[in-house]
């Protein structure tokens, strides 16, 4: 329901990752006895799901401005510096003593500066996505450092805090507030022209233009939107762990959040695009990785999988891999 | 009119001023900047980040960019490392980390060029895998020690000046020297410079795309194991979690350079500047002393914006281009 | 012919090529001699650049065979080509402007060892080849990109010649040269053919047909319509045959002076869209029209003429050079479409394909595109209002489709056609430009879109109509501005409506053309 447009193949691409997810699931349900089972520890709930989700928000977070940029035909890497530009500027404000309001402002303008510089970079001077937003990759974990001022700094701000690790009932905050900022994406996507918009932009930009849309200013406002998405997971990821680290907050995000898109069946080449399909991506990757650490595999070898399902998916996407696939399968019947 | 011109030697002499004046400021700020045995350690400490920029160059020359190398280099020094430990000699172990380097750069070559898959996307996955395989190799780090690669690590020749050229810096100059020649004299150079120009026109022109798409990130592939090697010699141990960020500075070198991220324009030796200009930033910052490496990253980020930015004036002013 | 004295360089039988949904090439045949400059004639789509690529061995052709000296061949790729003796310069000058002349003549196989480039001997080997165009002069060591545009087609040219090419094909060399460079080429032309070369040459110029070649053949619509000995085909004839009219069958060449034909609206207030003097470099120049309320104003010439060149201008989706647009009397700036649309404007672009749907949306969401792009608000039109919209005008064009929700690419090219036109009629426009609104659509859909045009001009609009078929301007259009190279060649209205008239003044620079007694054909 969230898919943004109608298309049978468009909802027919949300259902791979969805399938995928629900496979792994069923997979742990057999060989990973327990993995459902949820209990209440003073009064919250936990366990492996409630884990998954809260796991997989900031994933979910910057996945939403990404599926938005990839839709354009573009993609953003600078969201990893990105987010750790705002988790700094939030830790400095709140050291400062500064209000939730007004550091929460800081951050999500700092991220929209950001984004609206490579907006800017991508519609106004026609510069390849990939060659602008790869300028603030570098340039801004620097920016974060020096914001920082060059070390973790401590979030002190009750807060902010209680974003990363508070509750509402049982349920833990993060992925709530994830969640509630892809529904709101989805609404404004469905209930404004802006997903039309953006769709058409990726899909065939001339065409769009001739027909009387502003496709610059779309791409402008898509960029910055991804920025301020990345800036809200950098203020949620640096206060689930209390600490805003410059050099490490937002570490590979990108991969993670592009991963999750392509996986949730929007097209790198542009246009058709889905928001729930992003958010079973991004499940299915945070599924994926504690499944491995489950079956006994270290943490930090968990990139091997992902790096061979996102290849796996690439080349489902291909169309000249499946026509080599095809025409391997038709050539024994043949013969 | 001279489009081409411009586009071709303007941004390599911006490189070679801003060089420049960077020495200048840093010898009128730092006294002792200027020495032979600054620029030695220059070279000695940043060889692997050389390597690494000689393979980007060649594969941004073909439109292409490879983001697998940083950890592809941490997986090569602790596949190294653990190859030394199980009681490899070191030269037939370098040799098979080599080897392993250019099937790995060969494999994301192949999937690029058969499936049309972009470049950035598939890298990306090597960039994960590489990351992985090395934590699987170990997930600690590994100190080498073998007599023959303690004597590799700490030969040194001097020079004028009394500034050590260590082997590190060796094989960078060596491979330098032969990555300039690569890209000036083969066929196979040329024909990087082709495919980055314009895929079609070298399709028309008869040239053999596929093999040198795959040769160029075979290429890149070798590249991050020689810098992984050229590293192990400079710490003597391999360690699997470095690496990340490393694609970022080697992109950042080839393009302050003078390399068009587009494909098709740049040298190898405006690479050799671009490091330059790396290595003396951060070596005026350790100078200095109490900044930290942020500047570092900001210097490299501001200076990259500005070439991006100066490039793509370039080649939209000037003539009219029929293939735009 | 005596095909025994001089088997043909190259030659090709009853060649055929299918695309999906399109024959663009059915049966062609094509004979090139040693020694001649031939000329490749035809509309958009009559299948010259499909032949090319065929002989050249970008596209497998799917019937028929090719013959060199007589014996069969099978290029697979332009390099086997070339290993053939065809070598081919393209419309789009291939060359690299950041290498060097001598590379880009020599790419691929530069002397020396198997992997080490001998410099030396490959400049000496480029200066070889550029004296044998006439560029002796040149430093092979500069970039391609920094001469002249003449001057690199002249270095394809030199590539081209390198191969110890016996067939050499120009595809529209000329497109992009002024006259004296056209000119030097030509010498060039010439020369070669004299030292035996056939020479396949493509272009849309006629005079340039008339200026060097020796044999026309002529394409329509992936037939072949016709080969000619230059010397023998007037241009009304040449023509004639691109278009496919059959001049005996109107009779006479002569148009009829009779009064018949309709009004003029000379006392007009001020036009309802008036271009002056509009020029965008390398496109048109100096083209002035005027198009009032009611009126459907006919735009004709041969591809290339300018035709496609000024309905983007007049809808902003170029920037002008020079000149004026001005909207009911006046001076509008027109910088975008947006602009364009802002003026009560639309715009159908001739290629459908790339600048008209947007794939992957559905017909409804593509049918209400410009409606949500005109409204200033951020909300969305109600899904009501879409889906009547949607059902009115389906309703309305009868466009056929199984639901609104079906992409709009699964849909026949006339209904995607009445898709795009509809999406402009819900915004009703005062002035539609519409370029080859009905190319590659069935005859059914072709009655409805003129039916369409005649009813919008009932009620006041303006249409401005782009069209290679002559008949149907005829029909359609109170008045015709003909365009040719790139200029406005004559406004045809009233009695000079046929289409004996409008192809003569095409054709232009005939012994036969003489204005009609109905009026006088100068620019207005």
């Amino acid at each position: 329901m969230m898919a943004c447009r109608t298309s049978s193949a468009v909802a027919r691409s949300w259902l791979w990752p969805l399938a995928g997810l629900l496979l792994l699931l069923a997979f742990n349900g057999i060989f990973a006895p327990g993995f459902f089972r949820l209990a209440f520890v003073e009064g919250r709930l936990v366990g492996n799901p409630v884990h998954i989700a809260v796991q997989s928000s900031k994933i979910i977070l910057v996945a939403i401005g990404m599926t938005l940029v990839i839709a354009t035909k573009g993609v953003d890497l600078s969201v990893g510096s990105v987010m750790a530009i705002s988790g700094s500027t939030a830790a400095v404000l709140a050291a400062a003593g500064a209000s939730f309001p007004s550091l929460f402002a800081a951050s999500l303008a700092a991220g929209a500066a950001v984004g609206l510089t490579n907006g800017l970079l991508v519609a106004g001077l026609r510069i390849q996505p990939i060659v602008a937003t790869l300028i603030f990759m570098v340039l801004g974990r620097g920016v974060a450092m020096l914001i920082a001022g060059g070390q973790p700094r401590p979030i002190q701000n009750e807060t902010l805090l209680f974003l990363g690790s508070g509750h509402f009932w049982i349920l833990p905050l993060p992925p709530l507030l994830a969640l509630a900022a892809l529904l709101a994406t989805a609404a404004v996507v469905r209930f404004t022209p802006l997903g039309l918009f953006i769709a058409a932009a990726g899909s065939n930009e001339t065409a769009a233009r001739l027909a009387g849309l502003p496709a610059a200013r779309i791409k402008a406002l898509v960029y910055t939107f991804s920025g301020i998405a990345a800036a809200c997971a950098g203020l949620i990821a640096a206060a689930r762990v209390e600490t805003a680290d410059p050099s490490r907050l937002g570490e590979l995000v990108e991969l993670d959040a592009i991963f999750a898109v392509v996986v949730g069946g929007t097209a790198l080449t542009g246009g058709r695009f889905s928001l729930a399909g992003s958010l079973a991506g991004a499940l299915l990757i945070q599924t994926l990785t504690l499944t491995m650490i489950n079956q006994g595999m270290p943490p930090e070898i968990t990139p091997v999988p992902k790096a061979l399902v996102i290849v796996a998916v690439c080349l489902l996407q291909s169309g000249e891999f499946r026509k080599r696939a095809a025409g391997l399968f038709r050539r024994p019947a043949a013969a | 009119m001279n489009l081409a011109f411009r586009q071709r030697w303007l941004p390599t002499l911006v490189t070679a001023a801003v060089l420049l004046l960077l020495l200048a400021a840093a010898g009128a700020l730092y006294p002792g900047f200027l020495r032979p045995l600054v620029f030695a350690n220059i070279l000695r400490n940043n060889a692997y980040l050389g390597i690494l920029a000689l393979g980007m160059t060649f594969v941004i020359l073909s439109g292409g960019i490879d983001l697998s190398v940083g950890t592809l280099l941490a997986f090569s020094t602790i596949l190294l490392a653990r190859a030394i430990e199980a009681g490899l000699h070191p030269l037939p172990a370098a040799f098979a980390v080599a080897a392993v380097g250019t099937f790995f750069g060969a494999g994301q070559g192949l999937l690029i060029h058969s499936f049309r898959l972009p470049p950035f996307l598939v890298t990306l996955a090597g960039m994960f895998l590489a990351k992985g395989l090395a934590f699987a190799v170990s997930l600690q780090s590994l100190t080498i020690s073998h007599p023959h690669f303690d004597a590799a690590a700490s030969f040194r020749i001097l020079v004028p000046g009394r500034a050590p050229l260590t082997t590190a810096t060796w094989m960078f100059l060596v491979l330098l020297a032969a990555g300039i020649l690569l890209a000036r004299r083969t066929r196979f150079g040329r024909n990087v410079y082709a495919l980055g120009g314009s895929e079609d026109t070298a399709l028309l022109m008869g040239l053999p795309i596929a093999r040198t798409r795959v040769t160029v990130y075979a290429l890149s592939g070798l590249c991050a194991a020689l810098a992984g090697l050229a590293m192990t010699l400079n710490t003597r141990s391999g360690n699997p979690a470095i690496g990340l960020g490393m694609e970022l500075d080697a992109i950042a070198c080839a393009v302050i350079g003078g390399t068009l991220l587009t494909g098709g324009v740049g040298s190898v030796f405006g690479t050799f500047l671009g490091v330059l200009i790396f290595g003396s930033i951060k070596t005026a910052l350790d100078f200095h002393g109490g900044l930290d490496s942020s500047w570092l990253r900001i210097a490299m980020g501001i200076l990259l914006l500005a070439f991006i930015v100066l490039q793509r004036a370039l080649s939209r002013s000037g003539s009219p281009n029929p293939n735009s | 012919m005596t095909a025994t004295a001089n088997v043909p360089l190259l030659q090709a039988r009853a060649v055929v090529k299918v695309f999906p949904g399109v024959r663009a090439l059915d049966g062609v045949d094509f004979t090139l001699q040693s020694g001649e400059i031939h000329a490749l004639i035809g509309e958009n789509g009559a299948g010259k650049s499909t032949l090319i690529k065929v002989l050249t061995g970008v596209y497998p052709r799917d019937g028929g065979e090719l013959l060199a000296g007589g014996s069969p061949i099978q290029p697979r790729s332009p390099a086997d080509a070339e290993r053939l003796g065809i070598s081919t310069v393209y419309q789009e000058i291939h060359l690299l402007p950041a290498l060097s002349i001598a590379e880009n003549i020599l790419l691929g196989r530069q002397p020396g060892h198997p992997a080490w480039i001998d410099w030396k001997s490959l400049r000496r080997r480029a200066a070889a080849a550029l004296e044998r165009v006439g560029l002796a002069g040149l430093d092979p060591g500069t970039p391609a990109g920094a001469c002249s545009l003449a001057v690199q087609q002249l270095i394809a040219v030199a590539r081209a010649l390198d191969v110890q090419a016996r067939v050499l094909i120009l595809d529209e060399p000329t497109s992009s040269l002024d006259e004296q460079e056209a000119a030097a080429l030509f010498a060039l032309m010439r020369h070669l053919r004299g030292a035996g070369l056939g020479i396949l040459f493509v272009t849309h110029f006629l005079d340039q047909v008339y200026a060097v070649s020796d044999r026309i053949t002529i394409l329509r619509n992936g037939h072949l319509a016709g080969v000619f000995p230059t010397a023998q085909l007037s241009r009304l004839d040449l023509v004639s045959h691109m278009l496919g009219k059959e001049l005996t069958a109107s009779g006479s060449i002569e148009t009829s002076p009779g009064p018949h034909g309709h009004d003029q609206k000379d006392a007009a207030p001020a036009p309802l869209l008036e271009a002056r003097g509009l020029t965008r470099r390398g496109a048109v120049e100096n083209i002035d029209l005027k198009l009032h309320r009611g009126e459907a104003l006919g735009l004709a010439g041969l591809l290339g003429s300018g035709r496609t060149e000024t309905a983007r201008l007049l809808f902003g989706a170029d920037r002008r050079s020079a000149g004026a647009i001005l909207i009911d009397g006046k001076p509008v700036p027109l910088r975008s479409p947006r602009d364009a649309i802002r003026h009560g404007m639309a715009f159908c672009s001739e290629d459908r394909k790339s600048e008209g749907i947007i794939p992957g949306l559905s017909v409804r969401d593509n049918l209400v595109l410009a409606m949500e792009a005109s409204r200033r608000t951020l909300r969305r039109l109600s899904r009501a209002k879409r889906e009547e919209l949607a059902h009115r005008f389906i309703e309305a064009l009868r466009i056929k489709t199984p639901a609104l929700d079906t992409p709009i690419e699964n849909l026949s090219g006339g209904n995607q056609q009445k898709v795009l036109l509809a999406r402009w009629l819900c915004l009703e426009p005062s002035l539609f430009i519409l370029d080859e609104p009905t190319r590659g659509i069935d005859v059914g859909a072709k009655v409805e879109i003129e039916r369409l045009i005649s009813r919008l001009r009932r009620r006041g609009r303006g249409v401005l109509f782009v069209s290679s078929d002559l008949e149907e301007v005829v029909r359609v259009c109170d008045r015709i501005a003909v365009l040719r190279d790139r200029c406005k060649a004559a406004e045809l209205s009233g009695s000079q409506l046929d289409a004996t008239t409008v192809m003569h003044t095409i054709a232009g620079a005939d012994p036969v053309r003489q204005p009609a007694p109905g009026g006088d054909p100068a620019p207005a």
